[in-house]
C-alpha cells in the first residue's frame, strides 16, 4: 500500500503516453508543438498547439505579476511587521483564501471581472488573458505566501542579530540579509505558485475567453492548454486524432509541470543545506 | 536618517501587500454572499432544478457531491494511512522512501486536469465504470491521496520517540505501539488532513468533467454507477451552457455561496484544530 502514490504517477505516465502517441503517427512532434493552427473538428483537421502554448504561457506570466509581489509581500509582512496575534489571525485568512475552489473564483472572474474590464478598456469581450491572469494571480497568491513565509522561517535568529549588531536597521536586516539567506526558498515558493497557475483549469476555462489563435495582447481572448482539454474532451470522439491530441497536450502539460516541481525540489534541498538544516 | 526614511516606505509597501491580498478574499466573499443570499430558500436546498434550469433548487447537485466526496475519502483514507504509517514507522531509510517521497510530492504537483483524463482513460474506459459515481470517486481519491499522506506523516512524525520508547519497554510489538499508542495520539493531526482534503475534494471541478458530472440528472443517483449532478460542476455549467443567461446566473450565485459556506466550514473546523493541535505540541 505504501507504493501506491509511485504506482498511481507512474500509471499517469504510462496512460499519458499511451493515449497520446498515436497522433504523433498522424502529425511530426515538432509540428504538433510549433503549428500555428488548431482545427481539431476540420474535415482535415490540424494539430498545431502553438496558440495554446503561448496562451499559457501568457497568462502564467501575467499571474506572476501579480502572485509574486502580493505573495512574497505578504509574507514578509507576516515574518517581519504582524506581531504574534496578528500572525494567528492573517495566516488562517491566507488558508481561507487557497481553499476557495477555483470554480468560484472563475464565477467570480466572469460576473464581476468580465463587466469590470470590459467598460474599463472598451473591449468587445472582458473575457480576456487579462481577467484569467488576474484571477489566477489571486489564486496563486496564498500558495506563494505561505511557502516564502517557510522559507523566511527557516532563517536562523542569530543572522538578524548579527546584522542588529553591525549598526542596520530592520529594511536593511530584511533586504540585505534575510531575503538573501531565504532567496532559494522563496524562489521554490515562486515556481511552486508557477506551476498551480499552469496546471490551473476551470478558471482559465471560465474567464479566459476561448479563443485558439495566436495572442498579440494581454486584451485579447485566449484559450490555453488546461482549457482546451477541458473544454473540447466532451466532444471529442474517443479514440479518434482529436482524442489523442488532447492527451499529448496533457502529457506536454504533465512534463512542464514534473520538470517545475524537480527543479523546486532541488533549490529547496540545496537550500536546507546552506542553512545547516537536515532534510 | 534617509535609511529610516526607506525603512519606512518599504514596510508601508508590504503592508499593502497584505491589504490587496486580504481586499482580494473581502471583495469575494461578500459579493458571493449578498448575491447568494437572495436566491437561497428552504425549496432551492431540498428540490431539483424545472422549467430548463431557471426554476427550483439543486439539491441533487447537493447530494450528488456528497456521494463524491465520501466515495473519494473511503478510497484515499486507508491507503493514505496506511503509505504514512509505512514511510513514518517502519521503512528504513534510503533509496526507497526518497522515491516514494518524491512520488507523492510530484503527484501533488500534477494538474487537476490530467487526473480528469487519467480517470477517463483508467476508470471511464479500460475498467469499463462508465461515467459514474464510482469513477469520479477514484479519480478525487488519487488527487487526495498526497494530501492525506503528508498531513499523516506530519501528525505521525509529531508523537514523541519517548512514548513509543516506553510503550516498547513494556513489551509491546512493533504494531502493537502503532496501534494503541502511536494511532491514537497522532489522530487529531490526521483528523485535520482528512478534513482540509474533503474540503478540497468537494470544491474541485476539473476530475469529475469526464468521470462523473452531469448537468441535468433525473431525481437522486441510484446506484454508483450512475452519472450525478455536482455543485462545482453545476455552476460551471450553468455559467457556460442553456439559454436562460440572467436566471442561470442568479442561480449559480447561490450554488457558489452554498460551496463556498460548505468548503470553508470545513477547512475553517481543520484550521482550528491544527492551531489548537500545533499549540499542545508547541
Amino acid at each position: 500500500m505504501a507504493f501506491a502514490s509511485l504506482i498511481f504517477l507512474i500509471g499517469i505516465v504510462i496512460v499519458l503516453f499511451k493515449e497520446a502517441l498515436p497522433i504523433f503517427q498522424k502529425v511530426k512532434p515538432l509540428e504538433f508543438i510549433l503549428g500555428k493552427a488548431w482545427y481539431p473538428t476540420y474535415s482535415t483537421p490540424e494539430f498545431g498547439i502553438l496558440p495554446l502554448i503561448l496562451a499559457s504561457i501568457w497568462v502564467t506570466f501575467g499571474a506572476i505579476l501579480i502572485c509574486v509581489p502580493l505573495g512574497v509581500g505578504s509574507a514578509l509582512y507576516l515574518h517581519e511587521l504582524a506581531g504574534l496575534k496578528q500572525r494567528a489571525i492573517l495566516k488562517p485568512l491566507i488558508e481561507i483564501l487557497a481553499s476557495i475552489p477555483s470554480v468560484v473564483y472563475g464565477f467570480f472572474g466572469m460576473v464581476i471581472l468580465t463587466p469590470l474590464l470590459q467598460n474599463l478598456f472598451h473591449l468587445p469581450t472582458g473575457l480576456t488573458a487579462l481577467n484569467a491572469s488576474l484571477v489566477l494571480g489571486v489564486m496563486a497568491t496564498p500558495t506563494v505566501c505561505s511557502l516564502a513565509d517557510d522559507a523566511l522561517n527557516y532563517v536562523p535568529k542569530s543572522f538578524r542579530e548579527a546584522s542588529f549588531a553591525v549598526g542596520a536597521n530592520r529594511w536593511q536586516t530584511l533586504t540585505q540579509v534575510v531575503i538573501p539567506a531565504a532567496g532559494s526558498g522563496i524562489s521554490t515558493a515562486i515556481i511552486l505558485g508557477m506551476s498551480r497557475a499552469i496546471g490551473e483549469t476551470m478558471t482559465v476555462l471560465m474567464v479566459a475567453g476561448g479563443a485558439a489563435v495566436i495572442p498579440h495582447t494581454f486584451l485579447e481572448p485566449v484559450r490555453p492548454m488546461t482549457a482546451a482539454i477541458a473544454a473540447e474532451m466532451g466532444e471529442a470522439p474517443m479514440g479518434g486524432s482529436h482524442y489523442h491530441a488532447l492527451f499529448a497536450i496533457a502529457l506536454i502539460l504533465f512534463l512542464t509541470t514534473f520538470v517545475f516541481n524537480i527543479i523546486a525540489e532541488m533549490i529547496s534541498r540545496r537550500f536546507r543545506i546552506k542553512l545547516g538544516l537536515s532534510g | 536618517m534617509k535609511k529610516n526614511i526607506i525603512q519606512n516606505l518599504g514596510f508601508i509597501g508590504l503592508s499593502l501587500c497584505m491589504l490587496i491580498t486580504l481586499f482580494f478574499l473581502g471583495v469575494i466573499i461578500y459579493f458571493i454572499s449578498v448575491r447568494g443570499f437572495k436566491v437561497i430558500s428552504w425549496e432551492f436546498l431540498t428540490q431539483g432544478p424545472r422549467m430548463g434550469m431557471t426554476q427550483g433548487g439543486i439539491a441533487p447537485a447537493i447530494v450528488g457531491t456528497f456521494y463524491l466526496t465520501l466515495g473519494a475519502i473511503l478510497f484515499a483514507l486507508p491507503l493514505g494511512i496506511a503509505c504514512a504509517i509505512y514511510l513514518c514507522e517502519y521503512s528504513p531509510k534510503g533509496f526507497v522512501v526518497n522515491l516514494i517521497r518524491i512520488s507523492i510530492n510530484n503527484l501533488a504537483g500534477v494538474p487537476s486536469v490530467v487526473f480528469g483524463l487519467f480517470g477517463l482513460a483508467v476508470f471511464v474506459k479500460f475498467f469499463g465504470f462508465g461515467i459514474s459515481i464510482l469513477s469520479g470517486s477514484l479519480t478525487l481519491g488519487i488527487l487526495t491521496l498526497p494530501l492525506i499522506i503528508s498531513s499523516a506523516q506530519e501528525a505521525l512524525l509529531a508523537v514523541p520517540q519517548s512514548i513509543r520508547e516506553a510503550s516498547l519497554s513494556l513489551g509491546a510489538t512493533r504494531w502493537e505501539t502503532i496501534k494503541n499508542i502511536v494511532l491514537p495520539t497522532a489522530l487529531p493531526g490526521i483528523l485535520t488532513g482528512v478534513i482540509l482534503s474533503i474540503g478540497r475534494v468537494a470544491g474541485e471541478t476539473a476530475p469529475i468533467l469526464f468521470t462523473a458530472a452531469a448537468f441535468y440528472t433525473r431525481g437522486y443517483p441510484k446506484s454508483i454507477f450512475s452519472e450525478v449532478m455536482a455543485l462545482p460542476y453545476h455552476i460551471y455549467a450553468l455559467m457556460t451552457e442553456g439559454v436562460h443567461p440572467d436566471q442561470q446566473t442568479a442561480i449559480a450565485y447561490g450554488c457558489s455561496l452554498i460551496l463556498l459556506f460548505m468548503v470553508l466550514m470545513i477547512s475553517g473546523i481543520a484550521i482550528y484544530i491544527r492551531q489548537r493541535q500545533r499549540g499542545i505540541y508547541g
